[in-house]
């Protein structure tokens, strides 16, 4: 039983990294219903960018290595690089196909994707590089003593970040006014435009939300797994997630992401051994997949409604 | 001037329903298949042939399967590669462990097994529509790799799951050099392509396409939507199925199912994209672009900068340039290379009086 509980729990906080990147997903689909195949590519840049200005920064500021200044300027610079990339997109990507089906906006973010990732490498470099953001990965030991299961403090850590940060985005969304425009843009584009929102403002704000949003999943992701290529593959990880969640839900991508997180890592403990394991592929598919048959528009995703 | 159809009258019903009506068109195909049928094997040397032509037409017939799904019935789908494999181990499956198998016949069963496989995974379109219905095709995508490299008999116990396609013999004539297997992918190709071009105006075709503009509305004209969208998955999974034996027998020769990876499926989307979606001459234009863009830019790239730049700058270089052409494409050119083409037809019509 602790062992089942150690998986699930394992499973969970996982799954709220799968959310983080959803998340990303969720806020452009909602404002612009811009299917963004890029937010893993984003989530990598996003990274690269805040550990190259890691590297650099001593040597330009003369500040000590790793210290928090150091720290916290490169997180702007990074941010400020995630606004210049939301602004470039919005100006060269989507404004240019304005009113073009979904399909050809999606493709459009999939060159983006080869796009990001190819002035990622070629500004920073391809090399694996760690990522130590001053979080111990070791066991909690007062539940390794009470309840003697295995719990990692950075896992935790996590967690407390990815809720942090969906508490300040529902915030933001709920009660200032660029929030309120988003909803109001996310409802309906025409609505919204008639009553004088200006929609490209919107975009670029929702694109740089996302990119804070993909520079924090980044830098948890890179500080478990070390700031690589693969973490572009956090895209595909989301997309159970999302179609699990819903595509408009904020609270979908959330438990989405547990649901997915935990699942799968139960379901590759004790169903992956009698099928010769490596499921963790496929089996969030196929169980979202499940979902949908009963649920099309996943669990709180807008109901579709079909007009002649 | 040349390019009129003024004068030609359809005095038959054959006539008027012929694969192409315009006789320039006839001309200008029966040309271009002649063309690459007989010139070219002649004069090509071995590196075109094996590392442009006969990859072009292998991928021109999986983007050809994946626009009947998505250009025609509207179903987008991000699973196309593992469809190719499918059709690759059935095929390898079929001439191993069936003596004396014809060539021809086994491609075409491998075929017909990428069918089955992608009714079952069609199935879900009947409730799920759209970009959901693109995320849950990539539950093919992964679990059919996974499943040929998990279950060892598909690729008859190698490790890893890793093929090597048996020699190709069709009525005691071996296809071993390169010319032969290109024709032979050249006449697989052109008669599916010739019969994808008619099927699409066929009555299956046109369900396709209503079923594509509203589903609800094609519904409500009395369209049976589980047929014809089940149908679509079927035809397109058995074209891509083709395609996926013809890679493995006529291109690569050894095959392992990570091959068949998410990266290729998103090439054959490409390739229907930039080449024009819901069009057969444009999936031929697509292929060829995304198959020479990578070894144009290996030629060019280090030509034009010479020394200056190392390998990993080049190949970032790459990356960077395909994702901007494939933005400037979608931007300059959304309904793609067949659009351009059309558009030029219609210019050579009225041409030189274009008032």
């Amino acid at each position: 039983m602790q062992f089942f509980f150690e998986v699930l729990i394992g499973g969970l906080l996982s799954g709220v990294l799968y959310a983080l990147v959803a998340l990303g997903f969720v806020l452009i689909y909602k404002a612009s219903g811009v299917f963004n195949f890029a937010q893993g590519a984003m989530v990598f840049f996003a990274a690269l960018t805040f550990v190259g200005f890691l590297e650099i920064l001593p040597g330009w500021t003369g500040w000590e290595e790793g210290g928090r200044a150091v720290f916290w300027l490169a997180f702007v610079l990074s941010l400020a690089a995630m606004v210049v990339l939301a602004i470039a997109t919005e100006k060269f990507v989507l404004r240019p196909l304005v009113n073009q089906p979904p399909i050809t906006l999606f493709m459009a973010t999939i060159g983006l994707t080869f796009l990001v990732e190819g002035i990622a490498q070629g500004i920073w470099g391809a090399n694996v590089r760690g990522l130590n953001l001053g979080i111990a990965d070791v066991p909690i030991e007062y539940m390794m003593d009470n309840f003697n299961i295995l719990i990692s403090s950075f896992d935790v850590f996590a967690a407390a970040v990815a809720a942090v940060l969906v508490a300040a985005l529902a915030l933001f969304f709920q009660y200032t006014r660029i929030g309120r425009a988003l909803r109001a843009v996310a409802d309906d584009h025409q609505a919204a435009l008639s009553i004088g929102i200006p929609l490209r403002h919107i975009w670029v704000i929702v694109w740089a939300v996302a990119g804070f949003v993909a520079l924090v999943a980044g830098m948890i992701w890179g500080a478990r797994n070390g700031v690589q290529f693969a973490l572009t593959f956090t895209a595909l990880k989301a997309l159970p997630v999302l179609i699990l969640g819903g595509f408009t839900s904020v609270p979908g991508a959330i438990v989405g992401g547990l649901i997915i997180g935990a699942s799968e890592k139960l379901a590759e403990v004790y169903v992956g051994p009698f099928v010769g394991g490596g499921i963790e592929s496929w089996f969030p598919y196929i169980l979202a997949l499940g979902f949908l048959l009963f649920r099309p528009e996943g669990l709180f995703g807008e109901k579709h409604i079909d007009r002649v | 001037m040349l390019y009129r159809e003024a004068g030609q009258f359809k005095a038959s019903y054959e006539a008027d329903q012929q694969i192409f009506p315009i006789l320039q068109d006839r001309i200008g195909v029966l040309l271009l298949i002649g063309f690459f049928a007989l010139a070219v094997p002649l004069f090509a040397d071995q590196y075109w042939l094996k590392a442009i032509l006969i990859p072009v037409l292998i991928f021109s017939l999986a983007a050809i399967g994946l626009n009947i799904l998505t250009g025609y019935a509207g179903q987008l789908s991000l699973g196309s590669a593992a469809f190719m494999a499918v059709g690759a181990f059935g095929a390898y499956n079929f001439m191993l462990r069936i003596d004396g198998m014809p060539f021809l016949v086994a491609i075409l069963l491998g075929g017909l097994c990428a069918a089955l496989v992608g009714v079952m995974f069609g199935l879900p379109s009947l409730r799920i529509k759209g970009f959901y219905l693109a995320v849950a095709t990539l539950a093919a995508q992964f679990f059919i790799v996974w499943a040929l490299v998990k279950i060892e008999w598909f690729s008859n116990y190698s490790s890893s799951g890793v093929i090597t396609a048996q020699e190709i013999e069709i009525l005691g004539f071996a296809f071993d050099g390169p010319q032969s297997k290109y024709l032979l992918t050249l006449f697989v190709v052109v008669v599916m392509a010739l019969l994808a071009k008619n099927m699409v105006r066929s009555t299956t075709g046109r369900s396709w396409m209503a079923v594509r503009d509203m589903d609800v509305a094609a519904e409500v004209i009395g369209i049976r939507l589980m047929r014809t969208k089940l149908t679509a998955f079927a035809v397109s999974s058995f074209y891509c199925g083709v395609a996926g034996a013809l890679y493995a027998y006529t291109y690569i020769g050894t095959v392992e199912p990570e091959g068949f990876n998410l990266d290729l499926s998103f090439k054959i989307l490409f390739m229907i994209i930039i080449g024009g979606v819901g069009s057969i001459m444009g999936s031929f234009l697509g292929a060829a672009f995304i198959v020479l863009l990578p070894i144009a830019l290996d030629v060019f790239v280090p030509m034009l900068l010479g020394d200056l730049v190392s390998s990993s700058f080049v190949s970032n270089l790459q990356l960077i340039v395909f994702g901007g052409l494939i933005v400037f494409f979608l931007i300059v050119e959304p309904h793609g290379l067949a659009r351009l083409w059309q558009i030029g037809k219609e210019k050579l019509r009225l041409w030189p009086f274009p008032h």
